[in-house]
C-alpha cells in the first residue's frame, strides 16, 4: 500500500515526497537554508500600514506561528508571501530565489501551497477533483484535451495520489461528494488536502482551525503536526487559539499594527512583556495557562 | 477529471445511455424517415443549430464563468468565413468546417482578451464591442459578401464526397451529424482533465492562480472553442436552415436569445442547450398557433407578436425565479420520481 509512508512514525522532521518515497531521506540540520526569508517587508493600503517592516525566516521542518490581534496584518503577510499583494518594499527570498514580488502561478512550483482564512474551494467540483486541483500545475501541456493517451495516464496517477492524501486526512468516504454539501469541518479539510497534494516544502496555512469545533480543532491540529513530522515540510500557521499554538509550534512571530513585536520559541513569546501588553492586554492569564 | 475515484464502473448500458441511443435513433432513422417537412424545416433545423450555439455559449460562460453577448456575431463569423471558403477556396466541406471555426475561434481570442483583466458584467458589456464591430464590419464591407447589391447572399449547396446536401433530409442529417460530433467531444471535455481549469477558473480565480492553474491561458481557450462551436453553428443556422446569410440575422437579439438557451436549459450541463434550445424554437410556435386559434385572426400580425414577446418574457421570468437552475434539473426531478416510481412496483 503506497500510503504507507505517511503513517510511519519518523524520528525527527524530514522532507518527504509522496513521489519520491524510495530516495534516502536526508535529516535537516540547523545551517540548512531557510525555506522562507522575509526582509524589510512593507505594505500600504492608502493610508492603512498593514506591514511594516517585517523580516523573519522560517527554517526547513519548522511549524511558525503568526499570531496577533485581529488587523494585525497576518493575512496581509500571507498574501504577499504568495504573491496575491505586492509589498511596497522588501524581499522575499523562496528556494534560493530572491523576489520583490512573487508570481503567484510560479508558486507550486516553488513549492509553496496555502490555504485561505475564508474557504477557497470550487464549490462546483467533487471532493475528489478539488483535491486534484492541486496537481494541475504538474500536467504536461495539451494533457487537459480528452481523447489523449497521456491525459489519460495523468488521470489515473492524479487519482492514486489523491486516494493517498485522502486517507491520510480521513477524507475517502466523502471523495466522489460535491464539496459545497460537505460539513465547514471538512470544507477546511479539504483545502489542506488540496494543499497538500502539490508535496509543498513550504505550507501557509492562514486560520485553518477558525470556526471549528473542539474536537476538529484537535484533529486539525494533529493533522498539521503529522504533515510537518512526517513530510518534513515547513509550515507558517496563523491562529488564534493560543492554546493550539503554543502547543503546535516552533517558534512564534507576534504582529501588532503591521510590526514584529515580538519573535523567538513559545516559551520566550510567552514572558515577554511586550506582548502581554499589546497581544493580551494587562490579562496575560491564557498565555500562562497554555503551558 | 476522470477519477476513478468519481467514477466507479458503471454498467455500459445505464438507462440514461439507452434513452440517448433510442434518441439518437429516432433522430436519424425515425425523423428523415416520417416528419413532415414543416416539422424539419421550422423546428428542427433551428433547433439543431440553436442547440449547438447554446452548447458553445455554455461551454464559456456555464463552465469557465465568462459571461458573453457577443454570440451572434461569432455565429456570423463562421457562416460568412464559410462562405468564403466555399466561393474564393473552393475547400471540401470537412475543411470548410475546420476553417470556418478556425476562424471564429481566433475572433473570439481577440474579443476574449478583455476577460484577462474584467469580470461578470464589464465583460459582458466589452464582448458587446463584438457584436457591434462585428456586425458593422460584415455590413460595412462589401467583400464579405461578395458585393451582393442587397447585402443578402444565399449560401450556396453544401457537398462533399458526391453528395450534395440540397434535400430538406441532407441538411437536416448533416445538421444532426454535426451537432452529435461536437456534442460528444464537449461531453469528453467538460468531463475530462479540462473539467477542473475551467470549474476552478470560474468559482475561484485567486485559488485558482495560487494553485497554479493557468488562469489567462483556460480563459483564452474557453473563449477559442466556444466561439470555433458558435462559428459551426453559424454556418448551420445560414447552410441548413435559412440558406440565406445576412448580418441582421446575427444581431444583438440573437445574442440574448443564445444567452437565453443557455441560462433557462441550465448553466454548466450540455443537455440544458438543447432543452433551452427547444423551448426558445418551440414555444413561440406553439404561441402562434394558440393566438390563431383564440382570437381567430381578430388581431393584426402586428400585435400578435408583441403578445407572443410579452408570454415569452414572462414565462422566461417566472419560470427563472421558481427554476434558477434551469430546465436540466427539472428534467433531473422527473427521471429522480419515474425511477423511484418504478423502483417501488
Ligand atoms: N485588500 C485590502 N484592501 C484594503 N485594506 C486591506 C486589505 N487587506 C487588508 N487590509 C487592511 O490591512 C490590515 C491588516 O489586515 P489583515 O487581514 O492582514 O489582518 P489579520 O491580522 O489577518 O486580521 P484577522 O485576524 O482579522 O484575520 C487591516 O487594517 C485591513 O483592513
Ligand atoms: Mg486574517
Amino acid at each position: 500500500m503506497t500510503g504507507l509512508a505517511l503513517s510511519e512514525p519518523a524520528l525527527q522532521p524530514e522532507r518527504r515526497s509522496f513521489a519520491s518515497r524510495i530516495a534516502p531521506v536526508t535529516p535537516v540540520t540547523a545551517s540548512a537554508a531557510p525555506a522562507l526569508q522575509l526582509s524589510g517587508i512593507s505594505l500600504a493600503f492608502g493610508g492603512i500600514r498593514a506591514l511594516k517592516d517585517v523580516s523573519f525566516d522560517v527554517r526547513p521542518g519548522e511549524i511558525r506561528a503568526v499570531i496577533g490581534p485581529n488587523g494585525a496584518g497576518k493575512s496581509s503577510l500571507v498574501n504577499v508571501i504568495s504573491g496575491l499583494y505586492r509589498a511596497d518594499t522588501g524581499r522575499i527570498v523562496l528556494g534560493g530565489e530572491s523576489f520583490a514580488h512573487v508570481p503567484p502561478g510560479r508558486l507550486p512550483g516553488l513549492g509553496v501551497a496555502r490555504t485561505f482564512q475564508n474557504l477557497a474551494l470550487f464549490p462546483g467540483l467533487s471532493v475528489a477533483e478539488n483535491i486534484a486541483s492541486g496537481l494541475v500545475f504538474r500536467r504536461p501541456a495539451f494533457a487537459w484535451l480528452p481523447f489523449l493517451p497521456a491525459s489519460r495516464r495523468e488521470g489515473r496517477a492524479t487519482a492514486i495520489r489523491v486516494r493517498e492524501i485522502a486517507a491520510f486526512l480521513g477524507l475517502e468516504a466523502h471523495l466522489p461528494r460535491l464539496v459545497s454539501t460537505l460539513p465547514f469541518g471538512l470544507q477546511k479539510q479539504v483545502e489542506l488536502a488540496r494543499a497538500m497534494i502539490a508535496d509543498p516544502r513550504l505550507l501557509l496555512l492562514d486560520e485553518p482551525m477558525a470556526g471549528l469545533t473542539g474536537t476538529e480543532k484537535a484533529a486539525m491540529a494533529a493533522h498539521i503536526r503529522a504533515i510537518r513530522d512526517r513530510l518534513g515540510l515547513s509550515v507558517i500557521l496563523i491562529e488564534h487559539d493560543i492554546g493550539v499554538v503554543m502547543g503546535l509550534s516552533d517558534r512564534i512571530v507576534v504582529l501588532d499594527h503591521g510590526e514584529v513585536i515580538a519573535d523567538g520559541r513559545p516559551d520566550e513569546v510567552r514572558r515577554d512583556p511586550e506582548v502581554i501588553r499589546a497581544y493580551l492586554g494587562p490579562d496575560a492569564a491564557p498565555l500562562a495557562g497554555a503551558a | 477529471m476522470s477519477l476513478a475515484v468519481e467514477a466507479p464502473a458503471r454498467p455500459l448500458l445505464t438507462g440514461q445511455r439507452l434513452a440517448i441511443l433510442a434518441l439518437l435513433a429516432l433522430a436519424f432513422l425515425g425523423v428523415p424517415a416520417f416528419a413532415s417537412p414543416w416539422t424539419i424545416e421550422a423546428i428542427l433545423l433551428p433547433f439543431l443549430a440553436l442547440s449547438l450555439a447554446g452548447l458553445g455559449l455554455n461551454l464559456l460562460t456555464g463552465y469557465a464563468g465568462q459571461v458573453s453577448l457577443g454570440s451572434a456575431a461569432f455565429m456570423a463569423v463562421g457562416a460568412y468565413a464559410a462562405f468564403n471558403i466555399q466561393l474564393r477556396l473552393g475547400l471540401p466541406l470537412p475543411l470548410t468546417f475546420l476553417f470556418a471555426s478556425t476562424t471564429a475561434a481566433a475572433v473570439g481570442v481577440i474579443f476574449g482578451l478583455p476577460s484577462l483583466r474584467l469580470k461578470g458584467f464589464y465583460l459582458a458589456v466589452s464582448t458587446l464591442a463584438a457584436q457591434f464591430f462585428l456586425q458593422w464590419l460584415f455590413n460595412k464591407f462589401g467583400w464579405f459578401s461578395n458585393y451582393s447589391a442587397s447585402g443578402v447572399i444565399s449560401a450556396p449547396v453544401l457537398g462533399f464526397a458526391g453528395i450534395t446536401f440540397d434535400s430538406r433530409e441532407s441538411r437536416y442529417l448533416l445538421a444532426l451529424t454535426t451537432v452529435t460530433l461536437i456534442t460528444i467531444f464537449v461531453h469528453r471535455l467538460v468531463n475530462g482533465p479540462a473539467r477542473i481549469n475551467l470549474i476552478a477558473v470560474r468559482d475561484n480565480e485567486t485559488a485558482a492562480k495560487v494553485i497554479g492553474v493557468p488562469v489567462l491561458r483556460t480563459k483564452l481557450a474557453a473563449f477559442a472553442l466556444s466561439s470555433a462551436i458558435i462559428g459551426i453553428a453559424g454556418v448551420l443556422w445560414s447552410f441548413t436552415y435559412l440558406r440565406t446569410i445576412e448580418p441582421e440575422g446575427f444581431n444583438l437579439d440573437r445574442s440574448f436569445q443564445i444567452l437565453f438557451i443557455a441560462i433557462i436549459g441550465g448553466l454548466a450541463t450540455l443537455r440544458g442547450a438543447f432543452l433551452g434550445a427547444g423551448l426558445i424554437v418551440v414555444f413561440p410556435l406553439l404561441l402562434s398557433r394558440g393566438s390563431a386559434w383564440i382570437f381567430d385572426g381578430g388581431l393584426d400580425a402586428g400585435s400578435v407578436q408583441l403578445t407572443q414577446r410579452i408570454v415569452l418574457g414572462a414565462t422566461i421570468v417566472t419560470f427563472l425565479i421558481l427554476e434558477p437552475n434551469g430546465l436540466s434539473s427539472i428534467l433531473d426531478r422527473v427521471t429522480a420520481r419515474v425511477r423511484s416510481l418504478m423502483g417501488r412496483t
